[in-house]
Parts: C-alpha cells; sequence; structure tokens
C-alpha cells in the first residue's frame, strides 16, 4: 500500500483536491481510500464515498490535541486502510495548529496552500509547508498570472525543493500531475519505527486536562509565559 | 518542477487523439513556434476548454482528448510547470497593493529590474485601455478594462511563461488586436479560445473545434484579411462608444461613423 499525508488549513481545498486525485486514480484501477484526521466534526468521509465510493474514515480528535491525536492513529489508520483493500492510503488532516506537519519521513508529503490566502500563506503555514514535498495551490483560477507566479516564489523562498502543483478545485485541471507523481511513491509496508519530519510542541500543562478558567491559580504543569519585549510599548 | 528549456521554447506540437466519440481528431497535428497566435473556435461545448486544458497539463496522452502536447518536439518530464500563464473570464486581481507595488513584487519575484520594468508595463497598459492605469492606484479599484490590461501587459513584460492560454476574455473594454500584438511582439505562443469574430480573425490560424476534435485548421486568407480590417473598425467604433457613453458624454452619428 502507498501512503501520502495531506495537510493544509480548514477551506483551502484539500478535500477537492484529494477527491480529483482519487477520482483519476480510481480510472488507471488503483484503490485509494481516505482517513480524515478533524478536531471536532466532518462529513468528509460521507463525500468521498457518495462521490467517488472509496473507503473513508473520520477521526475526530475532540478534547484531545489534535496532533499528538493524528500520531497515535497512524498506525491504527494504516490497518485499517489495508484491511480496507486500499492501494493509496490518504491522510488528510485539517484543525492542526501551524507549529506542527503531519509529514513522515519516507512517506510523500503534500500541503495544499490556497492563492488567496496572501504571499504570506507559505510561510504562515510553518514546518506543513517547508518540510513538504509537494505543495499544492488552489484556486489559481481566480487570480492574475503575476499574482500566482509572485505566490510560487513565496513557496519556493520557504521551501526550494518542493514541486508546485497548480489545482483548479472546481475543474481538477492541474490533478493530473499528481495523478503522474503519485505513480512514482514508494509502497510503505509500515509505519511503525516510522520519524516524523518535526517535532511537535509539548502541551502538559491544566487546560490540557479539562481547565477553563484564567489564572496563575489555575495553572499548572506545563506553562510559558509571554515575554513582553520593550519595543512593544 | 518548473520547466526549464536551456535553449529556449521552439515549439509546442499538439498531436491529435480522439474526439467525443472516441473518433480520431481530423486534424493530425498543430504545430506552434514562439510568436504565433492561434484562435480555438467553435459552439459551445465543442472542445475549446479541453483543449486549452490539455495544453497547460501537457498531456501525454492521459487526458480524455487521448492527446500528447511535445514541447520542442519532445514530451516534456511528466510533472514540469511553469510552461503557460493563463487568463480568463475568472481571473482577477486579489492583492491589496498599488499597481507600482504589484508590477514590483513580480518584478522581483522574477529577478528581474523592477524600476526599469514599471514604466514599460504601464505605458504597454495604457495603449490597451481607454483609461489610463497609473502606478499609485490600488488594484482594486481598477476596471475590468484596466485589470485586462495590465494583467496582459504584465504577462508580456514579465511573467516567464513562453505559452499563454485565453479563454473568453471578451468584452473586457480592451483593443483585442493590441493586446493580442503585445504578446506575440514578446515571442509568446497565444492560444485564445473565443466566440468573437474580430478576435478570430485576428489570429493568423484558427482551429475549429467540433464535437470534442480538431476539426480544421484554417488559414485567414487574403478576404478575410480585410475583413478582419473592417470588423476591426467596428469594433474600434463600439468601443468609443462605449467609452464615451460610460464617461457620461453623449453621442452624435459622427462619433460612431465608420
Ligand atoms: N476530445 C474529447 N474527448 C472527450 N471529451 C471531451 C473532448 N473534448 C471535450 N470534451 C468534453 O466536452 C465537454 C465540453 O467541452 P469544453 O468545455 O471544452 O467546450 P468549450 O468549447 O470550451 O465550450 P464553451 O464555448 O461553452 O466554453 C467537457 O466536459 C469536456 O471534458
Ligand atoms: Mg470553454
Amino acid at each position: 500500500m502507498k501512503l501520502v499525508t495531506v495537510a493544509g488549513a480548514p477551506s483551502v481545498g484539500k478535500t477537492s483536491v484529494i477527491l480529483h486525485l482519487a477520482a483519476l486514480l480510481a480510472k488507471e484501477g488503483v484503490r485509494p481510500a481516505v482517513v480524515k484526521f478533524d478536531a471536532l466534526s466532518s462529513a468528509d468521509d460521507v463525500i468521498f464515498r457518495e462521490k467517488l465510493g472509496i473507503p473513508a474514515l473520520v477521526g475526530l480528535s475532540d478534547y484531545v490535541c489534535p496532533d499528538h491525536y493524528y500520531v497515535s492513529n497512524i498506525e491504527e489508520a494504516c490497518v485499517w486502510g489495508r484491511e480496507a483493500g486500499a492501494d493509496l492510503l490518504v491522510l488528510e488532516t485539517a484543525g492542526l495548529c501551524h507549529r506542527c506537519a503531519p509529514h513522515i519521513k519516507g512517506v510523500p508529503a503534500l500541503t495544499v496552500l490556497d492563492s488567496l490566502g496572501g504571499v504570506d500563506a507559505p510561510r504562515k503555514m510553518g514546518p506543513a509547508a517547508s518540510l513538504a514535498d509537494i505543495i499544492v495551490v488552489t484556486k489559481c483560477d481566480l487570480v492574475s498570472q503575476a499574482e500566482r507566479e509572485v505566490f510560487d516564489f513565496a513557496v519556493a523562498s520557504v521551501n526550494p525543493t518542493a514541486a508546485i502543483v497548480h489545482v483548479n478545485g472546481l475543474t481538477g485541471t492541474g490533478a493530473l500531475h499528481l495523478q503522474r507523481m503519485a505513480r512514482t511513491w514508494p509502497r510503505v509496508d509500515g509505519v511503525e519505527d516510522a520519524v516524523l519530519r518535526y517535532s511537535m510542541p509539548a502541551s502538559i500543562c491544566s487546560y490540557c486536562t479539562g481547565e477553563r478558567r484564567i489564572g496563575r491559580r489555575y495553572q499548572s504543569g506545563n506553562v510559558e509565559k509571554l515575554v513582553v519585549a520593550k519595543e512593544a510599548a | 518542477m518548473i520547466l526549464n528549456i536551456p535553449d529556449g521554447l521552439r515549439s509546442v506540437t499538439i498531436l491529435g487523439g480522439t474526439d467525443k466519440f472516441g473518433a480520431p481528431e481530423p486534424v493530425p497535428s498543430v504545430e506552434l513556434r514562439p510568436g504565433d497566435a492561434l484562435a480555438l473556435v467553435g459552439p459551445t461545448g465543442s472542445g475549446k476548454s479541453e483543449l486549452l486544458s490539455d495544453i497547460e497539463q501537457l498531456a501525454l496522452g492521459d487526458t480524455v482528448s487521448g492527446r500528447h502536447v511535445l514541447v520542442n518536439g519532445d514530451a516534456a518530464p511528466p510533472t514540469a510547470t511553469g510552461l503557460v500563464a493563463t487568463l480568463s473570464q475568472r481571473t482577477n486581481f486579489v492583492m491589496d497593493a498599488t499597481v507600482a507595488r504589484f508590477v514590483t513584487l513580480h518584478a522581483e519575484s522574477r529577478g528581474k529590474d523592477a524600476r526599469a520594468l514599471l514604466p514599460r508595463v504601464l505605458e504597454t497598459a495604457n495603449t490597451l485601455c481607454g483609461e489610463a492605469v497609473r502606478a499609485s492606484d490600488p488594484l482594486q479599484m481598477l476596471s475590468g478594462g484596466q485589470a485586462r490590461a495590465l494583467m496582459i501587459a504584465d504577462i508580456a513584460l514579465i511573467s516567464a511563461a513562453p505559452v499563454v492560454l485565453i479563454d473568453e476574455v471578451e468584452n473586457a473594454g480592451i483593443h483585442k488586436f493590441r493586446a493580442l500584438e503585445v504578446l506575440t511582439d514578446s515571442h509568446k505562443i497565444v492560444v485564445t479560445a473565443t466566440h468573437d469574430p474580430v478576435l478570430m480573425l485576428m489570429n493568423a490560424k484558427r482551429l475549429v473545434m467540433r464535437s470534442g476534435g480538431m476539426n480544421r485548421l484554417v488559414e485567414v486568407s487574403g478576404q478575410e484579411a480585410e475583413c478582419a480590417e473592417s470588423l476591426r473598425r467596428i469594433d474600434e467604433v463600439m468601443l468609443h462608444a462605449r467609452e464615451r457613453l460610460r464617461m457620461g458624454e453623449t453621442l452624435t452619428p459622427e462619433d460612431i461613423s465608420l
């Protein structure tokens, strides 16, 4: 089974990019399956099942840090994918904070950015953008050629080695490039012992266990305080 | 991967595949060279946009049409990008910046001299539309015509892409003939899908699309060139009338005499 991780801020078009890619792959006989990791709710599994008839699963982190929840369940997702008979398992993550990246060493890593997000968007995505193998830029059909080129330049300045692919989420134009890339992705037999491309931040404080009150008295564990610089005043 | 053509783009070749019914396309191949302008004509649903999409994605027999698009006679690497610039009705400026800032950002991202380019981009844009585009104008305040004019001047003078694909940029209130000239003068290959007779005849060649297939490649005849000239005058008159009325002026028969 092949594996790919897909990251991107909410509403950038991850699901439609995956839909177009999965539809192309299905046509050449590949069986894709998708696991969507989200924080609170997601109906994406229904979309994948209804639109393409492919196996899909949603994992909701709810009160657990979504990034930690994701890492803790990659193996389970892979077991599910293999049992579902998938040739390519897509791990889609949303609702992750931009301090993290779901990308794994040795597993193709795709990050989706919205060209309407402005030239700072690639930098703001942090490691998810800088450590991806492929950056998919969506909604390019809505912006001028110049802005597209400026955006690509901003992507290249945070990640000089990533392949940049423009995908029109409505028509699917550009997904063909992803399909061609997918043919070269390696098979991954298991993810045990695989290593994340970037570490995740510590989160062991009172708020992790359900505290909601504000104030030093209620804070315990790993607590970091804002340092006010002189220039701020 | 950004397509890197060390000795420059010499040609783009479209090798025919099949139409919507699976029949081989009547036109087996079309070759385009820098400076060439090709119009795609045909009724709605005849496959113009599909052909543009094949060129944009450098089809390798892996699209619905089964076409192949070759660069300098060879298949491009499967994931090459950066060959085409696109312009469609849906294209807009989204950046919150002035014209000067925008041109500067684009020029710098391409490693070009922004100071030298800004006046040239403005000068070119201002030959394309009636109302002048100024360096200090916010992009969001430009009219549809001004925005199109700026996009075309920018693609011609700054963009790296050697091929320009235009899908339905009609009635935007710009001098279409000049726009095409500006692009072909900068040695772009320009392919325009259009329903506009003036635009069709402005291209030396037009590819007639039917049922998803490339049906016939027509070269503009001497007679058609004359027609093009007359149609162009009609078009200029329409543009002139449009500008006057938009600016609150009144029109006399002399204003629109051909
Ligand atoms: N060679 C082909 N083989 C199979 N399907 C095709 C082919 N060419 C076009 N199609 C399909 O036909 C439909 C209409 O084509 P397209 O949108 O390109 O038409 P168009 O000429 O651009 O129309 P309009 O003038 O309305 O813009 C699309 O769904 C397209 O995928
Ligand atoms: Mg069309």
